[in-house]
């Protein structure tokens, strides 16, 4: 999983100014919109994500069914493909990431502009899923890309992944301007860019990034305590 | 090779003569200095993770390089260390657009290894299931034909909207929309209700009408006229000599169906009939498509007045734990994308000593070079795209 250096923090829907959410609706009754310039920059930036057109497996063909007539990503604001990375500013990694390919993927996250944000989209994405015994697999993108959100399943289905914009959007709209609990691509401390992984002779080199992901430590029996 | 002729050498300009260096002149001076292209694997034209590098001599393409292998998954040496009804939930991922007949193809291998035999209704729904992915297979692959040459995206609303339908009936059989698993060493998992059956046969019987609206939108298409016929030209005796099957090999004249040659499951019992091209274009390709489809529909009609009552699975047919005597067994079948088949090698033990999947998607592909060289580089999308490639079945 991510350290928390890279995890966004999630905050409440940030209120403008004191006012309580029972205020500002007794306002907008009476004709007044009350708002914060943050506020409203996450909410134009929320509705009009425009994702990755990036196809990896199997999930690809659910992405693009959420993408027709039925599901209508549209309905969210993010129907617009695009299939150059620095048009681009949501990474759907969708479907198995085989060794051969990570280094690709990374490079495509450096090349889109921030702010970004990526999805893990199905099993294979998440963890390796049912091929994760394959020697040729990556065992989950977030050992190399900051992942915002996970969608189980395999693959999983058109909903799943509206559920998984609509999460991101309120991550996004969550997100601060400025301060210490400022938006990830406003802090300086936060990478834009990850070190592209090299073919190497049996594995990537290095085999995922240690600002990213360590390998869990494996439970003691019976536990150890810390303080003794 | 058929270059195309340069169409408008002869005809002299309505505006005199140039004043300075024309493009054709430029184009001289430049001649026989090769751009390299490399496409893919992000690219939304290569239906995956396909990567081919081009060799351009102005805009024609004098080389052309597949690179495969960014979606392997290890299929193979996976199937290899697990048990034969455990590898069943793989082979949906081969091939992901059409997961019911790719069982079918692994479970008539494993059968052939087992002896085993298989009950008169579930081959009756084996037949309606695969011409049922092969209908959605093909309304799919025209789609993205069309995407590739330009559309953007309506088509493929079309053919999506229509998908959904199949696959709804397919959630509602084996409880997932794209990944069925349904097959069985056997027979079949799940008895379809006769409600079923019934919105099935409504559906197939309404396929025709969205068919004739497809086609009344598509095929007379002008731009999809011009760039379609006469490119990328598949000459029937190079294609019988790299092992070319399916729609790709029909469409250049030969008659190979594994369905009449075989006649597998029960296709013998079956009255349809083979369509051909007549010369071998990416036009060919997507018209088979189209009239294959019209034959499934036929098949399918037949299948919905005839399939039988009866129990959909050998009751004395092994539900788990199948050792198979030492032996090797090949199976194949029509798949939508041509010849798909297994090869097991058994060594009596609980998983297969050998598995071999023979992939009709890698298979066709072998001769993409000879089919794009001398035309443009945005022609070679589109033949790329009438050969129907799914990347989970060429890189396994």
């Amino acid at each position: 999983m991510s350290t928390p250096a890279s995890t966004p923090v999630y905050v409440p829907f940030p209120a403008a100014g004191e006012l309580s959410d029972a205020d500002r609706e007794d306002l907008r009754r009476n004709g007044i919109l009350l708002t914060s310039l943050e506020e409203l920059y996450n909410w134009g930036r929320s509705n009009s994500i425009w994702p990755l057109q990036f196809g990896l497996a199997c999930c690809a063909i659910e992405m693009i069914a959420a993408a027709t007539a039925r599901f209508d990503i549209a309905r969210f604001g993010a129907e617009i493909f695009r299939p150059s990375p620095r048009q681009a500013d949501l990474m759907i990694v969708s479907g198995t990431v085989t060794k051969k390919m990570a280094p690709l993927v990374v490079r495509l996250w450096n090349q889109m502009p921030e702010p970004k944000y990526c999805i893990a989209m199905g099993a294979c994405a998440i963890s390796g899923g049912p091929f994760k015994q394959g020697y040729n697999v990556l065992k989950g993108i977030d050992r190399f890309l900051p992942v915002d959100i996970y969608i189980p399943g395999c693959p999983p289905r058109p909903e799943a992944l509206l559920n998984g914009l609509i999460k991101l959007q309120e991550q996004i709209k969550g997100e601060h301007l400025n301060g210490p609990r400022s938006a990830r691509h406003l802090r300086d401390d936060a990478p834009s860019e990850y070190p592209i992984p090299e073919y190497g002779t049996h594995d990537l080199t290095p085999a995922q990034n240690p600002a990213l992901w360590s390998a869990p430590a494996p439970p003691r029996y019976p536990p150890v305590d810390p303080t003794a | 090779m058929n270059s195309p002729a340069p169409a408008f050498a002869s005809v002299p300009s309505p505006f005199g003569a140039p004043s300075g260096p024309t493009v054709r002149a430029v184009h001289d001076q430049f001649h026989g200095d090769l751009l390299e292209v490399s496409m893919g694997p992000q690219h939304p034209s290569t239906h995956g993770v396909f990567r081919m590098i081009a060799s351009l001599d102005g805009e024609q393409i004098v080389k052309l390089k597949p690179v495969f292998g960014y979606l392997h998954r290890n299929h193979e040496k996976i199937a290899e260390n697990t048990s034969y009804l455990a590898s069943m939930p793989y082979t949906d991922r081969l091939d992901y657009l059409c997961s019911m007949s790719t069982n079918w193809a692994y479970a008539l291998a494993v059968e052939k290894l087992l002896g085993q035999s298989v009950p008169d209704r579930a081959q009756y729904l084996r037949v309606i299931l695969a011409e049922m992915t092969r209908i959605v297979n093909h309304s799919c692959l025209v789609g993205f034909l069309f995407n590739d040459l330009g559309t953007s995206f309506t088509p493929l609303l079309y053919a999506f909207r229509e998908r959904e339908k199949f696959i709804d009936l397919f959630e509602s059989l084996s409880g997932s929309r794209m990944m069925c698993n349904y097959q069985r060493f056997g027979g079949c998992r799940v008895d379809p209700t006769p409600e079923w059956l019934a919105a099935a046969r409504t559906l197939i019987e309404n396929f025709p009408r969205f068919l004739d609206e497809y086609e009344r939108l598509l095929t007379g298409n002008e731009i999809m006229l011009a760039r379609t016929q006469g490119i990328g030209r598949l000459d029937p005796a190079r294609a019988v000599n790299a092992g070319i099957t399916g729609p790709v090999l029909r469409a250049s004249g030969v008659d190979y169906d594994i369905r009449k040659v075989d006649a597998y499951g029960f296709y013998s019992r079956f009255d349809f009939r083979v369509p051909l091209g007549d010369h071998g274009d990416t036009y060919d390709r997507y018209m088979l498509r189209i009239l294959e489809m019209r034959e499934s529909v036929k098949i399918l009609s037949q299948a919905f007045r005839d399939i039988p009552a009866g129990p959909i699975m050998d009751p004395k047919a092994k539900q788990r734990g199948h050792r198979p005597k030492a032996g090797e067994a090949y199976a194949r079948i029509e798949g939508p994308k041509g010849e798909l088949g297994f090869y097991l090698l058994s060594d009596g033990g609980p998983n297969p000593y050998r598995y071999r999947v023979r992939p009709p998607s890698l298979i066709n592909l072998t001769l993409l070079e000879e089919m794009c060289l001398g035309h443009t580089i945005a022609d070679s999308v589109v033949i790329l795209g009438s050969i129907d490639i799914v990347l989970g079945e060429v890189d396994r």
